[in-house]
């Protein structure tokens, strides 16, 4: 019984652990879906957003003033690059423009370092790294406070875009720019606010997926790397969708897990730091439009 | 490829080229450069990873295949190296480098069979299990390592025949023999049948398949051979250069850097390769230098290195937009400038295709 307890726990904490996979794989798929733009810079959004953050608590702003004014930061970072970036590679290759964002998320990198330093910081949320006692004591799972509070916020997240997406105007607009640039454009939906409102929400998906990492494991460069694992948990939801990202993330971070406790083992441990490439690469032999990403269909 | 051929397909001016190189390489630089220094910190490196670049070049700018995981072919190449001299004995140092070429190529021919199926950036997340498996694979099992627990294992003395090459003018020696006998090999190989067809599926991988050129064993060629050039790239970089073999200094970065050498110096050109691996190697000695001497210091580390991120970031958007094919049709637009300000009209040669 204790050893299917362990079970369900690790399975638990693999699950939570990755919604915060899926907080970074949203940000991807948002501009994805409105420009099909590979944005490979996603992961050094959330380094800049939450180093920013960081930055401006520092300073002395308050948390919630320290936190819009990043996400303003976030909105101007998102102007900055569709005016200097994307829009003169619109015509490009998807090719071209996944190298730009890679060189975009250099250029992240650099600047949040250049400005903030590049030291290991703590960032306190007010919500503890630890097992909360009453599910201890209801179940007998030692489930982390802040991994639960990951699981609340990216569920948020998701209903609050899916809203967004499905009821607002802008929303409506949105929908159409992802279905035809061309055509939505002609029609007069200014595409510059469409891409701007994009970029915008995925600076706050990409600032709350950094805090939540920030929280646990410190703010500091190595969250870079942490949000490579974004790619594998994209191939496996699909590239263009948004309950994709999550399941994807939860997926990956369950099956890690897993592995890592009961496989991970025998081969000298460590095996995380692999594990999700070559389950995206098993997952692309049978599926290589992910679960819920729409066919790709080339001609020549 | 209008211009005339004089000896065994290769045009005067390649012969040329070659003289030039040849020269440089083999009598300006040992005559001029006299301080140990410039051999082990500038040439070597550069040659090494000019190395490792030309074969990213194969496999991106000519085969067209976005790939991420030139250091994880490197770290291959090196470490096959050590343990064949180590277990192997009385082996020459050149056919351990070529063997261990040929294991590295092992692993490309397996991690670029993902390139079947898929392309773009889903190719790139599966190339990247192949950076992260193979340093892992290198840290875990202690046999890759002789079982060495400091963590820094001092590389071999190099032996070829019986004489050891260990002076950083000696070891320059070897790395300009090997490299260009390798860039040799790959000027012909992209320029002939080899090479056309690695661009017919970079240009359009349908078309060409309907022309009867194999995607399977044209991607697969073009995954082995960049991963033989990583491979004996990595092998002569730790042997070298580095000296010792560390699974860390084969990590993500060096693949970054190695996918930027490429972007830079040019997509599909292998002098291309040199230029951009030139650069990326130079810029953060030359801005160190500059932080140092103009500013006295008074510069941070960090922010330097964060400048060098931002510069080199900002200058792949500024390629992509302005001339995305790199550093390499900047020097030969440079070149047609001036030859076409001397030359009778009728003289000036025609653009060959890429």
């Amino acid at each position: 019984m204790t050893e299917f307890l362990f079970f369900i726990e690790v399975v638990v904490a693999g699950l939570l652990a990755g919604t915060m996979y899926s907080l970074v794989a949203l940000g991807f798929v948002l501009i994805y879906k409105a420009s099909s733009t590979f944005n490979f810079a996603q992961g050094a959004m959330v380094f800049f957003a939450v180093l920013a953050f960081v930055g401006f608590m520092e300073l002395g702003l308050p948390f919630v003033v320290a936190f819009f004014v990043t996400i303003l930061l976030m909105g101007l970072v998102g102007f900055c690059t569709e005016r200097l970036v994307l829009k003169p590679l619109r015509t490009q290759s998807e090719d071209t423009l996944l190298m730009a964002t890679i060189g975009l998320g250099f250029v992240l990198e650099g600047l949040a370092q250049a400005t903030w330093g590049v030291e290991v910081r703590r960032l306190d949320l007010g919500i503890g790294d630890f097992p909360i006692q009453w599910i201890i004591d209801s179940t007998g799972l030692f489930i982390s406070a802040l991994d639960l509070t990951a699981g609340f916020v990216a569920a948020f997240l998701i209903i609050a875009l899916a809203l967004l997406f499905k009821y607002t105007k802008m929303g409506l607009g949105l929908r159409a720019v992802a279905d035809d640039p061309g055509a939505a454009s002609s029609i007069g939906i200014p595409l510059g606010n469409i891409m701007l409102l994009v970029w915008t929400a995925a600076g706050i998906v990409a600032l709350v997926a950094g805090m939540m990492w920030g929280a646990r494991a410190g703010v500091q460069f190595a969250l870079v790397d942490l949000a490579l694992k974004a790619l594998p948990v994209l191939i496996i939801g699909g590239f263009s969708s948004i309950p994709g990202a999550i399941i994807g993330g939860l997926i990956i971070g369950a099956t890690e897990k897993v592995l890592e406790v009961y496989v991970g083992p025998y081969f000298g441990g460590a095996i995380e730091g692999w594990a999700p490439y070559v389950m995206a690469i098993l997952f692309l032999l049978w599926r290589p439009e992910g679960l819920f990403g729409e066919k790709i269909i080339r001609r020549v | 490829m209008n211009a005339k051929t004089v000896f065994m397909g290769y045009t005067r001016s390649d012969l040329a080229n070659l003289v030039v190189a040849l020269l440089v390489a083999l009598v300006v630089i040992p005559t001029v450069v006299q301080t140990d220094y410039w051999y082990s910190s500038i040439l070597i490196p550069w040659l090494c990873l000019s190395l490792a670049a030309i074969g990213q070049q194969i496999v991106m700018g000519y085969t067209g295949q976005l790939a991420l995981g030139a250091a994880g072919f490197m770290a291959a190449g090196a470490f096959a190296c050590f343990n064949l001299i180590l277990r192997v004995p009385y082996l020459p140092f050149p056919v351990a480098l070529a063997l261990s070429g040929l294991i590295a190529a092992a692993f490309g021919i397996l991690f670029g069979l993902p390139s079947l199926r898929v392309r773009g950036i889903y190719l790139m997340v599966a190339t990247l299990a192949s950076q992260f498996f193979i340093i892992w694979m290198i840290d875990k099992f202690g046999w890759f390592k002789n079982y060495d627990t400091s963590g820094i294992i001092t590389a071999q003395d190099i032996l070829i025949f019986g004489k050891p090459f260990t002076s950083p003018f000696e070891m320059y020696l070897v790395v300009v023999v090997v490299v260009t006998v390798l860039t040799i090999l790959a000027i012909n190989m992209t320029r002939g049948s080899t090479g056309r067809n690695w661009m017919a599926v970079r240009d359009m991988d349908i078309a060409a398949e309907s022309m009867g050129i194999s995607l399977l064993r044209t991607k697969l060629q073009a995954f082995a051979i960049s991963a033989f050039f990583c491979g004996v790239a990595g092998a002569l970089f730790a042997f070298t250069y580095l000296k010792s073999l560390e699974p860390v200094a084969f990590d993500i970065k060096l693949s970054f850097k190695i996918l930027f050498m490429v972007i830079l110096g040019g997509l599909g050109t292998i002098n291309g390769a040199f230029i951009g691996a030139a650069f990326i190697l130079l810029f953060p000695v030359v801005l160190n230098s500059i932080g140092n001497n103009l500013f006295h210091g008074a510069i941070d580390a960090t922010i330097i290195s964060a400048t060098e991120q931002v510069v080199f970031g900002a200058l792949i958007i500024i390629f992509m937009i302005y001339e995305p094919l790199g550093m390499a049709k900047l020097w030969y637009n440079i070149k047609q400038s001036v030859r076409s300000r001397f030359a009778p009209r009728s003289e000036l040669p025609r653009q060959r295709a890429t």
